[in-house]
């Protein structure tokens, strides 16, 4: 219910970034609460504004959709943001960008392969990646933290690489 | 009932050991002769520790499976020990010898139903009656009563085939030290038999981790007789507690917390139960390792940005910086000697180990075989390091000799971490996985000899092997 909540919201969001980022901006015309006009059509509780473009309103909900993702994931001993990542960090900072006031927390994890220091510092490693990444898309370094837990949190507990696939990560909260 | 890692850290400059309210009962006796101002203190934590046994401890002792041995080995003959008083001690001190010695690989305990006769005097033993049974070594002893609470032990071990006593030794203890002693008479044997020191008086430290359903998982730092038994809770944590690294005297722990969500590097005594907080620098704060001197602490910091190695002096709490590298330089560990520092480092693409002066420097890679070599540490000899390497698809235990750069790798199982030498080189202990629980394990330097230690609930990681306790030794 309440992720249903966000997602409402950070639609609405993801709207006006939409609209102010594109070169003629268009103003969604949504009221404060987000809730789309009657008239059209959108699909079943996803909500969507009448002056957009399709390809805009689709737009906005893929920002909405990949800012819902609180996670990026990597390879084994790999702190590579490949492009999946890249476009989930790309909306987070996007958010990030149009709320000055909220701060965010990067959390790097690794999976329980290797030894536990390597993986503290490999997590770090994963974390500051993601502040990179952010930080040149207009986030302010010192709204930025990041922490490493190493392989100490896994999100998964078997030893498969599913399960592993799932551990390396780095969350992003604000 | 279980207590926040917060509140610990208020109450961490009180007796280490509370597990059990007995072990408490042994520190009040200094208690007692403390100033009248701590005794209400004393008091407050004896409630509740005695609230912490709702939380069965028993099922936390380490069980030990010997799951590969060797058939050859020096047959031995230990006669179960004499005993003279009253009602005979808890500890069965030659039952505590002959697991030891079984474990150890290198000798064949003879079975006691064998025997023809059981000797406790050395006016009682026939070289003739082990003859026949092969034995080339006979261990007798006895246990007397001297005084309420007090033991006499003796023991003697004999070579069979000459006829002559080997070693001989007499101790007066407390009830509390039988195990002790038990084990330090293993160490005798086994070093009279092979040549070798034993390393059976020593203890291991680990972490353990347990998740009853719909509770916060707990994480214990605890130290164990070598045998996994007697097992003390040093540290308690609902976050994560990793890295234990005994300081040489074998009477501190440094270890990394992450109670305040994130890690820092902590010093437990153990003596006086003091703990110090010694980095908490921004970033990673992680890896400590003693030097041999137990003056300073080699640690990976993360503060100017990446993972680097640091030393740290103790007493003036000085840095300094060891490696200068944008890659990550981590798990330092130092020579015997003090002079060298081998560590991991992945600046040639993958984590591979790495030695370099314990004043910094050029490093040397160590290792080629393979895309994953970590966390190496040095046998007390200085002549070889054991670590984890990807080997097959798994991550196993290998042992480097330094000399010839051979590598053998010494397990066959997949998710091997954290080794360390047992203090006379001949064992490793590691953590590994099996059937989807945390356990430890162990295996011999020449990988003919493993044994697998068990919790019955939760998981077991980190371990790490203490050096001797010269402190422990009560021989006469």
């Amino acid at each position: 219910m309440k992720n249903r909540k966000y997602l409402v919201a950070s639609l609405f969001i993801a709207l006006a970034l939409a609209g102010c980022a594109g070169e003629e901006a268009v103003k969604p015309a949504v009221d404060e609460k987000g809730a789309a006009p009657a008239q059209t059509a959108p699909a079943p509780g996803k909500p969507a504004a009448e002056g957009l473009s399709e390809q805009e309103r689709m737009k906005a909900q893929r920002q909405a959709e990949l800012r819902a993702q609180k996670r990026v994931h990597f390879a084994f001993d790999s702190s590579t943001i490949d492009d999946e990542a890249r476009a989930i960090i790309e909306a987070h900072s996007a958010h990030l960008v149009a709320n000055p006031q909220l701060k965010v927390a990067l959390e790097g994890n690794c999976d329980e392969r290797g030894t536990r220091e390597y993986n503290l510092a490999l997590g770090e490693r994963r974390a500051q990646a993601v502040e990179r990444m952010m930080k040149v898309l207009g986030v302010a370094g010192n709204r930025i933290k990041t922490v490493s837990y190493g392989e100490e949190k896994p999100l998964c507990p078997e030893h498969n690489e599913s399960c592993w696939r799932q551990n390396r990560r780095a969350e992003i909260g604000y | 009932m279980l207590i926040s890692s917060k509140w610990k850290v208020g109450r961490s400059r009180h007796p280490v050991y509370r597990d059990t309210c007995t072990s408490l009962y042994i520190a009040s006796s200094k208690w007692r002769q403390a100033r009248q101002g701590f005794k209400q203190r004393f008091i407050f934590l004896l409630l509740v520790t005695c609230n912490l046994l709702l939380a069965p401890e028993g099922r936390a002792v380490l069980t030990i499976e010997i799951t590969r041995g060797v058939d050859v080995g020096t047959p031995i003959a230990i006669v179960p020990f004499g005993w003279e008083g009253a009602a005979p001690p808890a500890q069965n001190i030659s039952d505590v010898i002959e697991a030891d010695l079984a474990r150890s690989g290198r000798l064949a305990v003879l079975s006691r139903e064998d025997f023809v006769s059981m000797p406790h005097e050395d006016k009682d033993v026939v070289f003739k009656d082990w003859r026949i049974l092969k034995a080339e070594a006979l261990a007798i002893g006895s246990v007397r009563q001297a005084a309420p609470g007090k033991f006499q032990v003796q023991f003697r071990l004999y070579d069979v085939f000459k006829g002559s006593q080997i070693a001989g030794f007499r101790y007066t203890i407390g009830a509390e030290m039988l195990r002790s002693v038990a084990h330090q008479i293993s160490d005798i044997i086994y070093e009279k038999i092979t040549g070798e020191p034993g390393a059976f008086n020593t203890r291991i430290a680990y972490v353990t981790r347990e998740e009853p359903p719909g509770v916060k998982p707990v994480y214990k730092l605890q130290v164990a007789d070598s045998d996994g038994v007697n097992p003390q809770t040093v540290v308690r944590s609902s976050e994560p507690l990793m890295s234990p690294a005994w300081s040489p005297d074998s009477k501190r722990l440094a270890y990394v917390s992450f109670e305040d969500k994130r890690s820092k590097v902590y010093i437990q005594n153990m003596t006086d139960g003091r703990r110090e907080l010694v980095a908490e620098f921004s970033g990673i704060n992680g890896a400590p390792a003693w030097s041999p001197d137990g003056r300073s602490l080699a640690l990976t910091l993360s503060r100017d940005g990446n993972a680097e190695i640091y030393m740290m002096h103790l007493d003036t709490r000085a840095l300094k910086r060891l490696t200068h590298d944008a890659a990550i330089d981590t798990e330092p560990s130092w020579s015997p000697d003090g002079r060298d520092i081998v560590f991991t480092s992945d600046r040639a693409g993958t984590p591979q180990v790495y030695r370099m002066s314990a004043s910094g420097g050029s490093a040397e890679r160590l290792t080629f075989e393979g895309d994953y070599n970590a966390r190496a540490s040095y046998a007390a000899d200085g002549k070889s390091i054991t670590l984890v390497s990807r080997s097959q698809g798994g991550f196993r235990i290998a042992a480097l000799r330094l000399d010839n750069r051979t590598m053998q790798v010494l397990t066959e199982t997949s998710l091997d971490e954290s080794p360390s030498f047992a203090p006379n080189g001949r064992m490793i202990i590691y953590a590994t996985e099996v059937r989807g629980r945390g356990v430890l394990a162990s295996v011999s330097a020449d990988g003919r000899v493993r044994q697998l230690f068990k919790l019955e609930e939760g998981d077991v990681r980190e371990p790490a092997w203490s050096p001797y306790n010269r402190e422990l030794q009560y021989k006469e």
